[in-house]
């Protein structure tokens, strides 16, 4: 842990491309062009879909198995986040009250 | 570009940066603590350095991370960073009326700083392209304003989180402050109720495939979650063709 490797570097070059990449999509290129209809109508849906795929794992379970206790601190967090996030519609807000209710469950209660 | 004294010398430029001013301590928080969950996650002090230098996008970093940890193939972090990535695909096609009298370079430089806050702002101040020299070049100067205060917030606070990470102890846990910064932005993106519909099914799949090798339930997931949508989309709108 901790350490750094050169595949760990390489990923993050690869990152930074496919930042410039998706941020200049459609004027890398000088011509006109266009995604074919079923493309434009999924990139509707592929941003949170992969934010979820990555997000839910994480909250509900350990290695891949569901949680098998309420004791999980994790659930409580993210649960007040979301509630935060509609209440005053900021992600910063999600992240501070949701750290709010994880900090003292985990640390106090061992959670 | 920033350091291009065509554009810093124009009132633009320093309209732009003041636009952004009231943005940037949120800008500067997310940063912090995108720095810390970073190091917490397991990364090397280098390496988060590395990220947040070139990278530059929160959303696919920390989506980034656990994968990382995790030992997926790179392609399977790359595909999964520009799933995430993929709402810059949209502003692109907007962003390029503005942009195309550009040398290429020049484009995709100013594509490389645009993220999401100086999207918005910038097509707030200019709903139109610019008709003249004059006025394209006053569009790409408050561009260039507007991302380097951005920008500058991001990485100044993202390098003080790194180096503040090492003094929390690990049991805080606080790499789940970058689990919860992606589910705030989730939340963002859940305008309307087949988005909140692909969330779900994306989660729901993310978790039953777990245990495929290489964290291919990410790529499963945004996949079924997609062809699912655009399945419920048509099946909507086919009674309406009929009538």
């Amino acid at each position: 842990m901790n350490g750094t490797d050169l595949w760990t570097l390489g990923v993050i070059v690869g990152l930074a491309v496919v930042t410039v990449v998706a941020r200049s999509f459609f004027f890398i290129s000088s011509q006109s062009w266009q995604l074919p209809d079923w493309a434009q109508r999924g990139l509707q849906y592929a941003p949170i879909a992969a934010l979820s795929a990555v997000v839910i794992p994480e909250i509900i379970t350990v290695q891949g198995e569901l949680v098998s206790t309420w004791q999980d601190a994790r659930l409580y967090a993210a649960a007040a986040g979301v509630a935060a996030y509609f209440w005053r519609r900021g992600v910063l807000t999600t992240i501070l009250v949701g750290m709010a209710v994880y900090l003292p469950l985990r640390l106090a209660l061992g959670w | 570009m920033f350091f291009r004294p065509t554009l810093y010398r124009r009132a633009e430029f320093w309209q732009g940066f003041r636009d952004l001013a009231p943005q940037a301590p949120g800008v500067a928080a997310w940063g912090l603590m995108t720095g810390v969950a970073m190091v917490k996650s397991g990364m090397s002090v280098f390496e988060a350095v590395a990220m947040t230098m070139l990278v530059f996008a929160g959303s696919s970093q920390l989506a980034a991370i656990p994968l990382l940890v995790a030992g997926a193939p790179a392609w399977v972090i790359l595909a999964t960073g520009f799933c995430v990535n993929l709402r810059f695909v949209v502003f692109s096609l907007h962003l390029r009326h503005y942009l195309m009298h550009l040398p290429r370079w020049q484009r995709m430089c100013h594509g490389y700083f645009t993220a999401d806050i100086t999207y918005v702002l910038f097509i707030r101040q200019y709903p139109q392209p610019g008709g003249t020299d004059a006025e394209r070049t006053g569009q790409e100067a408050y561009l260039a304003g507007n991302y380097l205060l951005n920008w500058g917030s991001w990485i100044v606070a993202s390098l003080l989180g790194v180096g503040l990470a090492n003094l929390i102890p690990p049991e805080w846990g606080l790499g789940f402050a970058g689990i919860l910064c992606l589910l705030g932005i989730q939340c963002s993106l859940a305008s309307s109720r087949m988005r909140i519909l692909s969330a779900a099914v994306a989660g729901v799949a993310a978790v039953v495939a777990y245990h495929l090798p290489l964290k291919l339930n990410i790529v499963v997931a945004i996949a079924v979650a997609v062809i699912l949508c655009l399945t419920v989309e048509k099946i909507r709108a086919a009674p309406k063709v009929a009538a």
